[in-house]
């Protein structure tokens, strides 16, 4: 009901807008969680678009963290004054998703006001996760990156490694080298425990973290990943974690300074650490696609993203939400996308931005941006890999990294805490799935 | 002995106690009965469906052994940090109190740890403890000792509890030094000419007419460990690993903020606000007697 008033005092706003022309500009409020020179792009797309035109004016704002960003919009929206575009980040995605009414979704923003918009045109690998499984668009992919192997290439000459390691039996051999060339405290190591070692290591072995492909078809999914893959995998990080030529390195991707302090030669996180790697690493580097287990058929398959999409929130009003669609499609613009991808490391989503980045031989000088690429698009996804869906993913990695860190402190078996992560998980997921439902 | 002071208009104490009355009013009980309200409801996080379920956010906390072992751990953390805290604060209060050169920078030096902000005082000793960044940990590293907070729940453990009490024990110091310039030097002098030595002193005069200072910190202590450290642990472990640094207030930060389980959260702070007060009640109610004011 709250919803037809709305409709309809847009309705009529709609009508006198175009009797008359808006005197000032309409302000289009864009929640944020960019810092250093990530920020300095989200700013200057503002300043941008401010400059192209004269009846929308974006006004950005930072609002912390990713979890402070997402939740300071949801007080917001509690307290009626959201912002019209908010960035969240991709594990938001299902609790984003389940709020209808509280969010527009892209394709019916898209729709609705009459904006070109060809949801084709966009890189399946990474709008996949932000769409529904028919394929509508339900947030705008802003910054995209995939996990990927960071190198120390002096530390592999120094242990007499000819070749970059492909395979995960190579990488547990090499950080064994390495572990006796000097790199005592840690061989290789991840950032991001859960999405290194459980979702990207599913997505890309072609088997699934939970059933309903993995969350996109339904709320009524269960958790799956205590399967033999990941039973394996997680065995052997408990064997090298015990003599450190596996060392875990934390939840978030605070410990991603032991790759750039040279501690950990070989080390699995974000493409987007790329910036921090070019500003502060003292060695050669470069990096590599995920390594795989060999004996898994069809491995590798593609990767997942992460990173972070643009919501726009319901009930604002249409003039408002014109500008959103202009500006959505101003960041969809192919120059613009290729200046975000070579300023900021993150990935491009359209096709054409993709291909006019190659075209330009931009991965020839830099090979290390195109390899997240080659991830993601390695493969059509399948089921496994096209994105997950799961409601309280933030609290769901913490159990699952609490369960891992049991397993790596050697209080448990890897097969139990994986079980019991998928117990307790599918316990989490079923609180989500009522409180959604109704 | 006493002077009764009385009003001639009845209006009037209520006009004073107004103002405080109200700010209690606006910031205690009306997030208080807030709380109280939602904890009945299931709700999603943007409030778009909301279902009263009575009791039942209650009983299914009830069910979790996890929270029963948050709240055993929160009891471990506050006697930890309330007992190391007080006990160096007393220490180092009764070195403060004899009459030394430059006592007067010494006394300033140990309060100045009170100003550094939870967070700041976390992030701090994780910089000296961390496993690969810190001073310390390298020092540990080399003695043979495999310091690992990221994965050892021990070490995380005396991370917080070390970065905790180090933070308290200024607050602590400054009402002991207080409390033992207060005491009459004529008691200890007398003591002293009946041949009693400085520890029978200590044990025997000090520390009976410290008890009021003591009572009253170990509350204010054990508030402290129970609220106050949330920032230091958000700052050092995020209540890993493995939920070993998850206390009581962290769980409702987690559940409520992380997991957007409202009803969760706000039954655990409400439970949290009896636990207080009862252990408040329990603290005047019995600790007291044995106070000697």
């Amino acid at each position: 009901m709250a919803l037809r008033h709305v409709g309809l005092a847009a309705t009529l706003s709609l009508a006198l807008g175009l009797a008359s022309p808006a005197l000032a500009a309409t302000e289009i409020q864009w929640w944020h969680a960019m810092t250093g020179a990530n920020n300095d792009v989200i700013v200057k797309l503002a300043e941008e678009f401010n400059a192209a035109q004269t009846d929308y004016k974006v006004v950005p704002s930072y609002k912390g963290s990713y979890p402070d960003t997402m939740n300071a919009g949801i007080a917001a929206f509690r307290a009626g004054n959201a912002p019209h575009i908010i960035q969240v980040f991709e594990v938001g995605t299902a609790t984003m998703m389940a709020a209808t009414g509280a969010v527009k979704p892209v394709y019916k923003l898209m729709a609705d006001t009459g904006e070109p918009f060809d949801s084709k045109a966009y890189l399946p690998a990474i709008t996949g996760y932000y769409s529904t499984s028919k394929g509508e668009m339900l947030s705008f992919p802003f910054n995209s990156s995939s996990m990927v192997m960071w190198i120390n290439k002096d530390a592999l000459k120094k242990a007499d490694i000819a070749e970059i390691p492909k395979t995960w039996p190579q990488v547990f051999e090499d950080a064994k080298k390495l572990k006796a060339a000097g790199y005592a405290t840690c061989g290789f190591s991840t950032a991001w425990v859960t999405w290194a070692n459980l979702e990207q290591l599913s997505a890309w072995h072609n088997v699934p973290l939970a059933s309903k492909a993995n969350g996109l078809d339904g709320f009524d999914t269960k958790l799956e990943f205590n399967g033999p893959l990941q039973i394996k995998h997680l065995e052997k990080l408990i064997e090298l974690q015990k003599d450190k030529t596996y060392d875990y390195s934390g939840r978030t991707n605070s410990g991603e300074g032991r790759f750039t302090a040279g501690e950990c030669p070989i080390f699995l996180t974000s493409s987007g650490f790329f910036g921090n790697v070019k500003a502060q690493a003292k060695f050669d580097w470069t990096n590599a696609p995920m390594p795989y287990y060999p004996d898994a058929a069809g491995a590798p398959q593609n990767s997942i993203i992460g990173g972070a999409s643009l919501w726009v929130m319901g009930g604002k009003t249409p003039a408002e939400y014109k500008g959103v669609a202009k500006f959505l499609s101003f960041l969809s613009d192919t120059d613009r996308q290729v200046a975000i991808h070579k300023a900021s490391g993150y990935l491009p989503i359209t096709k054409a931005a993709y291909a006019k980045a190659q075209e330009e031989g931009f991965y020839i000088t830099a090979p290390y941006l195109e390899t997240p690429l080659k991830e993601l698009t390695n493969k059509p996804p399948t089921e496994n890999s096209r994105g997950l869906r799961l409601g309280n993913m933030v609290q769901l990695r913490d159990i699952w990294a609490e369960e891992i860190e049991s397993a790596l402190a050697g209080k448990k078996t890897a097969k139990d805490a994986l079980d019991t992560a998928v117990t307790r998980g599918n316990a989490m997921l079923r609180q989500f799935e009522r409180t959604v439902s109704k | 002995m006493q002077k009764q002071s009385v009003f001639h208009s009845p209006l009037l104490p209520f006009l004073l106690i107004a103002p405080q009355v109200g700010i209690v009013l606006v910031f205690f009980y009306w997030p208080a009965l807030q709380a109280v309200w939602q904890s009945f409801l299931l709700q999603d996080a943007f409030g778009l469906s909301t279902t009263f379920v009575a009791f039942e956010n209650y009983a299914e906390l009830l069910q979790q052994p996890e929270y029963f072992n948050a709240i055993v751990r929160t009891f471990a953390f506050s006697a930890l940090i309330a007992g190391s805290s007080l006990s160096f604060a007393l220490l180092l209060a009764v070195m403060a109190d004899k009459p030394l050169r430059g006592v007067g920078l010494y006394r300033t030096l140990l309060i100045w740890p009170y100003a550094v902000a939870p967070a700041v005082a976390g992030v701090l000793w994780m910089f000296m403890l961390h496993p690969s960044l810190g001073v310390l940990a390298r020092g540990l590293r080399n003695m043979g000792l495999d310091w690992n907070p990221l994965l050892n729940g021990n070490h995380a453990v005396i991370l917080v509890v070390l970065a905790a009490a180090w933070k308290q024990i200024s607050y602590n110091f400054l009402f002991f030094l207080a409390g033992l310039q207060s005491i009459p030097k004529s008691v200890l002098e007398a003591a002293a000419i009946d041949g009693a030595g400085p520890m029978r002193r200590f044990w025997t005069v000090t520390f009976p007419l410290l008890t009021p200072t003591i009572f009253f910190l170990i509350v204010v202590n054990i508030v402290y460990a129970f609220f106050d450290t949330f920032g230091i642990i958000d700052a050092m472990t995020g209540g890993g690993p493995a939920k070993s640094t998850e206390t009581l207030v962290y769980k409702v930060y987690l559940d409520g903020l992380l997991g957007g389980n409202l009803g969760s959260s706000a039954a655990q702070s409400v439970l949290l606000m009896v636990i207080v007060i009862g252990l408040t009640a329990i603290q005047f109610r019995y600790v007291e007697r044995k106070v000697t004011y």
